[in-house]
């Protein structure tokens, strides 16, 4: 068929002129130590994490997309399973664990549960924000909020702490405004400012959303409208690290004591900035897919030490 | 089916909700298609999801909302006030359309 072949062809084109990026995210994993605000990258995942590893450590992953059955991933259940192997394989055990959203594809209870059921298999206690994939049930994010909403404010935004870091939960998935990006309001905004008050400046503030809280990509609703107004709060703050998914790759950025990174999906790649049509399921070669999904690693350490982001895919 | 009830818009003329990037022209931008659509006053609007991933189709305030369409999805609308109709994806709201009724 003509759309058949056309649609591979295309496909294919966009693997070529991605390659080059492909190439910057595929790997077993680098480990990256923060110095003085500037990421450097200290060795590869395996010996390096084994070897730097502190006493505290926390995981993120990432759109998990579970009901997801495209070509790009006809089974992402399945690649969440080997995520969630790696998570298990990890020496020294992390903290707990966060997923940045889109745990399911549809908000469909079955893709709920199936999520719920191996991701609990971790053994972790994992903290949640949602995606825009999970609220869009009838009920505009009652499933999600029933699952996943105990003891949280508003639409699901939450903080606590451990080890001496403050963790930050945020909603920027709901009431979506036409023509907009993500959006957090009035409501999460005024008790994100509460909810900061009296944190001394040396506090290590981890901020977690599902889409990202500054504008990667505006063209194609890579941003959070009023996520300036958020991080305009945390300047004031020697270290803030802001954990998105969201768009299924990873993108890095510091400026001044913030780091901001994205995590990959376990289901399914998305193409750079601008180097397709529209964001979307990115079909790569079977055999390449692996090395595009992956699981994330915080290292936290103490005194004037930063957190330690450390990348690994399910290909490694 | 029960599609072909609808009065007046043609199959190619019904928007798709947001073009396949696997198929799309080199024109797509990744919005509705048509961005706008005009029509007479009394005919159903009929979306299409040819796309790969999901999408919700909302009055910019809400006044009608579609649920998540997967591939495939369909959702109708008929419009029977002449006026403009501002809607977006409620999911990707970056994504923006608008059909201008006729009397």
């Amino acid at each position: 068929m003509d759309k058949t072949k056309k649609r591979r062809s295309e496909g294919l084109e966009v693997d070529r002129r991605g390659a080059l990026e492909c190439m910057i995210w595929a790997g077993t994993g680098v480990l990256w130590a923060l110095s003085g605000g500037v990421p450097k990258s200290v060795g590869l995942l395996g010996e390096a994490l084994a070897a730097e590893a502190s006493g505290f450590t926390f995981l993120q992953i990432s759109d998990s997309h579970i009901g997801f059955n495209k070509p790009a991933n006809p089974d992402a259940l399945g690649t969440l399973r080997e995520a969630i192997a790696k998570v298990k394989a990890v020496k020294s055990k992390p903290a707990f664990m966060i997923h940045t959203g889109d745990i399911t594809h549809l908000s469909k209870p079955d893709e709920f549960d199936s999520a719920a059921q191996l991701i609990g298999e971790s053994g972790l206690n994992v903290h949640y924000v949602p995606g825009e994939h999970d609220f869009i049930d009838e009920g505009l994010g009652k499933l999600y909020l029933e699952r996943y909403g105990k003891g949280t404010k508003g639409q699901g935004w939450y903080s606590f702490d451990d080890h001496g870091v403050h963790f930050i939960g945020l909603n920027n998935v709901v009431d979506l405004k036409a023509g907009g990006l993500g959006r957090l309001g009035s409501d999460q905004l005024a008790w994100l400012a509460d909810d900061l008050k009296g944190k001394a400046n040396s506090t290590p503030i981890v901020v977690f959303a599902h889409i990202p809280l500054w504008t990667v990509y505006a063209d194609w609703g890579w941003g959070t409208d009023d996520g300036l107004q958020a991080l305009d709060m945390l300047k004031r703050f020697g270290s803030v690290t802001v954990l998105n998914g969201h768009i299924h790759q990873i993108v890095q950025k510091v400026e001044g004591n913030m780091t901001f990174h994205t995590a990959r999906s376990t289901a399914f790649p998305q193409p750079a900035p601008g180097t397709a049509p529209a964001p979307g399921p990115m079909t790569v070669p079977a055999e390449q897919l692996r090395s595009m999904l992956g699981i994330t690693s915080v290292d936290v350490r103490f005194g004037n030490k930063p957190l330690a982001v450390t990348d690994t895919t399910l290909a490694g | 089916m029960q599609d072909n009830k609808d009065d007046s818009i043609l199959w190619k003329a019904y928007p798709r909700v947001r073009c396949s990037r696997q198929l799309c022209a080199t024109a797509c931008d990744g919005s509705f298609d048509p961005p706008v659509l005009t029509m007479k006053a009394g005919t159903t609007v009929t979306w299409v999801n040819n796309d790969d991933i999901p999408h919700l189709v909302s009055e910019k305030d809400g006044k009608f909302r579609s649920s998540a369409l997967d591939t495939g999805d369909k959702f109708s609308q008929t419009f029977s006030t002449a006026g403009t109709v501002e809607y977006f994806c409620a999911i990707h709201p970056h994504m923006t359309g608008k059909i201008v009724v006729e009397p």
